[in-house]
């Protein structure tokens, strides 16, 4: 036991303060705010009644309210009930939410699901599935250092695979002219890639643009991938939540695995779950065999134990209790889709007010986009003014997280927007 | 099938020593086992206990109408860092007062520890190369969590096997011949694996040579309040560090303390010499957390800031740590008695009530921890470290028979 003597204060001498005090961080430069949580900060500083905060991709209701789902409360309801303990999870999760992710994305009835040949790990959300991915590429993918993104990605995915030990480049995506899908420049740039190279896909509603490819070009997308044996790594953040249907969601992934690929995946249920904060995810790599998957499975948890030992139970308990129970299943799909089908309404109700208004440009855009984000087209200054005379705040590439508009807030924006393109504002 | 090839070469990696002993366990029919390599507090009927205070509010959130899951901000929710702060450094810290402190929210203290190291090996003034003083020994995922981001582990004397205690001059040896700016991991209390503290005294003195040499000091708090069953007391050492202005980062955490294990709560505080400084070490931490997490998980942080911050949440806390404390104490107590007095078994006992914590080097030798397991069903690491948790008031004679048994080579 510690001895219960009277703490024996030493004086400080002066020259032990001055050296503690001038060097140790002095070399430490101020970091850069993030691009996108940033926004949320400022808007946070803002007192404007109107404001808006069209910044971070997490959905808001009709009354710009954050939505906790009626299934999720159930689950969390049914999970206080059966006084669960908090003993640590395993490395790689907990098996009943990681096995009902996989058959979420891959499909229950698989046969890769069916044999065990899925490696997949619990993450912490996206952010977690990207990073233990880049990590184990980096250590373990034998014919390449550098994954491709698309261009533009989430902000985060360089950092992601950089920080991973990953060279970042990137291939044509979006068309500025079309403010659509630059399908040429995109199937040239995989083709020109160094063969076997990592490529990076967003499964749907990309982020930032809302441009996805057709069920028909993700075919031939897959055909090129295939002729130039690359390694797909797709990012699914918003499985249910585009088109409102979670298998049509997950088609280009299960195209790709139909079609033979070998895949990594990374799964979020941030947005579809409404889990956001709880960091829920799931990281899968198809391998050849069960004993394959042992294999890879065991590395992964050696990239997850030095991080952080083992994932947190809440929100994965949550998840796996909706998954795994046929009722609040079909209960979470109605939810997810009733979230989906307000996005598009007030997709189809901000086309109708900017074409209404006159504004001028293009804005069919607005209604082919899918999922959360919208790429408006508007330039940086455009947006700093939003920001600065109209309190509207957005990322200042120009995306904006339609999950922030409401019947209450869409005619002010719209408004807005069509006076800050006409240099009105 | 695309490039089938494309895993066969990764290895398969050996499992966690831990879980091969855990699987034993579960696997053996024998009817008085033993698990004593479990590093989770378990009651006197060997079941995970979910502290009363952590149920209410785990209740109280539930029925919050304000309810939600949002994105914490990238360091946490700031109720629950000020508040784990201030349990740290004590309410009244002039560090925090003049806002040197830096805390970052992170999945436990693995996820501390990992993001301490991540950011010395980016911004620490190295003296040559990257390196860190481990304790010889200490808990094994350490050397992992170093390793990982490029930062060597060494490793400093500290536990003295011919005294079953703590190897002082070693320590402050090693600590006066380390290159000028070294850094050094210390146990802040209940040093993992051994228990093995060192005095108030003791603790002075290895400032002293830290201070003259320009060390930094890497600190590890996993139990505080879980050593002795005093939150204030248990933190003697990293607040008499900050009052001697020693450089310094604080891994704190809530997975023993609070029993939110799976919970992952946890927290990062830097000591930084000024508040700019913290400001700025703020932002940089806030670069490396966002590119591996983006932000950290709320449930359990939650839960922790109710506690922390509500004064009769706080002493219902405290009394349930008490609860555990002293039942590991207990069960120190009584093995020391049964060893002690009623078996005499050969060789001194009083290293089992001198140290301090979820674990004890009990000092009995690799093959005699074999033999526990193999002849008594007993399950240890074979460096004779048992976990007090897994004793209790139907196991403890046997325990302390078989032990004895084993030192008189009758096993």
């Amino acid at each position: 036991m510690l001895a219960a003597a009277r703490p024996l204060a030493r004086a400080i001498p002066r020259h032990t303060l001055r050296a503690a005090g001038v060097s140790t961080w002095s070399n430490v430069p101020a970091g850069p705010p993030d691009p996108i949580l940033g926004v949320t900060e400022a808007f946070l500083r803002d007192k404007d009644p109107r404001k808006i905060n069209l910044g971070v991709g997490a959905y808001r209701d009709e009354n710009g309210k954050p939505y906790v789902l009626t299934s999720v409360k159930k689950a969390e309801e049914s999970l206080t009930a059966d006084k669960l303990d908090k003993e640590y999870l395993p490395i790689a999760g907990l098996p009943s939410f990681t096995q009902a992710a996989a058959k979420l994305a891959y499909g229950a009835d698989h046969q890769l699901v069916q044999t065990g040949s899925i490696a997949v790990v619990q993450s912490i959300s996206g952010t977690g599935a990207l990073r233990i991915g880049g990590a184990f590429l980096a250590r373990f993918y034998p014919h390449s250092k550098t994954i491709y993104l698309p261009v533009p990605s989430w902000g985060n995915h360089t950092p992601i695979f950089r920080d991973s030990g990953l060279e970042v480049k990137g291939y044509r995506y979006f068309d500025k002219s079309t403010v659509g899908l630059d399908f040429a420049g995109m199937k040239e740039d995989l083709k020109n890639m160094p063969e076997k190279s990592i490529v990076l896909l967003h499964a749907c509603a990309h982020n930032p643009t809302g441009v996805d490819p057709t069920p028909e070009q993700w075919i031939e997308i897959s055909d090129i991938i295939r002729e130039k044996g690359h390694f797909p790594f797709f990012d699914m953040a918003y499985q249910g939540f585009a088109s409102g249907s979670t298998v049509r969601d997950a088609f280009a992934v299960r195209h790709f695995v139909a079609a033979g690929h070998e895949i990594a995946l990374s799964q979020s249920f941030a947005k579809n779950m409404g889990l956001y904060g709880e960091r829920v995810g799931a990281f899968s790599l198809v391998a050849a065999d069960p004993e394959q998957k042992a294999r890879i499975e065991s590395q992964l948890k050696i990239v997850i134990r030095p991080m952080y030992s083992n994932p947190p139970l809440h929100g994965a308990r949550i998840a796996g209790t909706i998954l795994n129970r046929p009722e609040l299943y079909a209960e979470w799909e109605q939810e997810v889709k009733g979230m989906a089908d307000r996005i598009i309404s007030m997709r189809d109700r901000l086309h109708d007010n900017l074409v209404r208004l006159q504004t001028p440009g293009e804005w069919e855009h607005i209604k082919r986009q899918i999922g959360m984000f919208s790429f408006t087209g508007l330039t940086q200054p455009q947006t700093k003014v939003l920001a600065e005379k109209a309190h509207i705040y957005m990322t200042a590439d120009g995306r904006i997280s339609m999950a922030g508009l409401n019947g209450g807030n869409i005619d002010y924006f719209s408004e807005s927007v069509s006076k800050a393109v006409k240099g009105d504002l | 099938m695309a490039n089938a090839e494309t895993w066969d070469s990764v290895p398969l990696a050996p499992p966690d020593s831990i879980f091969k002993l855990t699987a034993a366990y579960k696997e053996d029919t024998f009817p008085q086992k033993i698990n004593l390599g479990v590093g989770a507090y378990r009651d006197d009927d060997n079941k995970p206990w979910v502290l009363p205070v952590v149920k209410k509010v785990t209740d109280m959130l539930l029925h919050d109408p304000a309810l939600e899951h949002e994105y914490l901000p990238i360091t946490g929710l700031p109720e629950f860092t000020a508040a784990a702060a201030r349990l740290m450094f004590g309410a009244d810290s002039p560090a925090l007062a003049e806002g040197r402190v830096t805390s970052v929210q992170t999945i436990s203290g693995t996820g501390a520890n990992h993001l301490g190291a991540l950011f010395l090996s980016k911004f620490y003034g190295w003296y040559e190369g990257k390196e860190v003083y481990l304790s010889d020994p200490t808990w094994v995922n350490h050397f992992a969590i170093f390793r990982n981001v490029g930062v060597e582990p060494r490793t400093y004397p500290y536990y003295d096997a011919n005294t079953i205690g703590l190897a002082f001059s070693a320590f402050i040896e090693t600590l006066q011949t380390a290159p000028p700016r070294s850094v050094f991991l210390l146990h802040a209390c209940a040093h993992n694996p051994t228990g093995v503290d060192p005095t108030r005294e003791q603790w002075s003195q290895i400032a002293d040579v830290i201070l003259a040499k320009g060390h930094y000091t890497f600190f590890d708090c996993a139990y505080q309040g879980f050593a002795s069953g005093d939150l204030e007391g248990d933190a003697w050492a990293v607040r008499e560090f900050v009052r001697r202005n020693v450089p310094m980062l604080v891994c704190q955490s809530f997975a023993k303390n609070a029993g939110l294990y799976g919970e992952r709560v946890g927290a990062l505080h830097v000591v930084a010499p000024s508040a700019s400084a913290a400001t700025r070490v703020k932002t940089q931490l806030s670069v490396l957390q966002r590119s591996e997490i983006s932000n950290p998980p709320a449930h359990g942080a939650r839960l922790m800031a109710l506690i922390l911050n509500n004064p009769e949440l706080f002493e219902e806390w405290k009394r349930d740590i008490r609860t555990m404390a002293g039942r590991i104490i207990a069960m120190r107590q009584e093995l020391h008695g049964l060893l002690t007095d009623k078996y005499k078994t050969p060789g001194n006992w009083d290293h089992i009530v001198n140290q301090i914590g979820m674990f004890s080097f009990t000092g009995i030798r690799a093959e005699q921890s074999q033999a526990l397991t193999e002849k008594a069903h007993i399950y240890l690491t074979t460096n004779g470290r048992i976990s007090m948790a897994g004793l209790n008031s139907h196991n403890i004679e046997y325990f302390a028979e078989s032990l004895d048994k084993v030192v008189r080579g009758q096993l």
